[in-house]
């Protein structure tokens, strides 16, 4: 499952959906909206989220392929948020099922960080006075 | 020729619009596509640097010649996760 979610993300069904009788481990990696942003004393109190839907989307395919033609055979979800997160919510999943635990830890850290640098969504820190900024992700 | 022209997160916000289509000449490059965009919105020019086209969902160089229909983006560097 590859996909933008305007909705709350659901972990239990990213992982029914990566998994089966072949795999041994399951990965979840869970971005989580953080109140404190490095060298910034302002507290957040959301994110906001907004992605070039079509390009994303393809890219997180093109991303999952290749994962997989690194690690080998892999069940993959990745889903990003789109719209508002509120403190503490998940923004991005990324679930990884491998048939043992170190090639899933392995290809979920690939996974993740391809889609940090590559992937079309924009995000917007918004602090509890109102303002309010755009934060790019430094190159991994 | 018509070009869709679709802009993110900041850039969106100095250019004023998030998708507009364009009327342009024949041939036009995305790095001429920029520069009439910098003529209306100054505020922009600072950002070419950092900014990467794409045309029809791939990334392009900005001396790629436009044609009738083509959706262009206008991507800032990216802040997923």
């Amino acid at each position: 499952m590859i996909a933008l979610s305007a909705a709350p993300l659901d972990v239990d069904t990213l992982v029914r959906a990566v998994r089966s009788d072949a795999h041994g481990a399951v990965v979840t990696f869970l971005g989580t909206t953080r109140e404190r942003s490095p060298g910034d004393p302002r507290p957040v109190v959301a994110l906001e989220y907004e992605a070039y839907e079509s390009m994303a989307v393809a890219v997180m395919e093109e991303i999952a392929a290749e994962t997989r033609e690194r690690f080998g055979p892999l069940g993959i979800a990745m889903v990003h948020r789109t719209g508002r997160v509120s403190l503490g919510e998940p923004s991005v999943a990324v679930v990884v099922a491998a048939p043992h635990r170190g090639r899933a830890f392995e290809a979920c850290r690939y996974a993740i960080d391809a889609l940090k640098s590559r992937v079309a969504v924009w995000k917007r820190e918004i602090y509890r006075d109102g303002d309010a900024a755009w934060i790019e992700n430094t190159p991994s | 020729m018509q070009v869709q022209v679709l802009a993110f997160a900041r850039l969106r916000e100095i250019l004023g619009f998030g998708a507009r289509r364009l009327d342009l000449p024949e041939g036009t490059t995305l790095d001429a596509l920029w520069a009439g965009l910098t003529r209306d919105a100054a505020d922009l020019a600072p950002f070419r640097a950092s900014t990467r086209f794409a045309r029809n969902g791939a990334l392009a160089d900005g001396t790629v010649a436009l044609r009738d229909g083509d959706e262009v983006a206008l991507l800032p560097p990216v802040g997923g996760g």
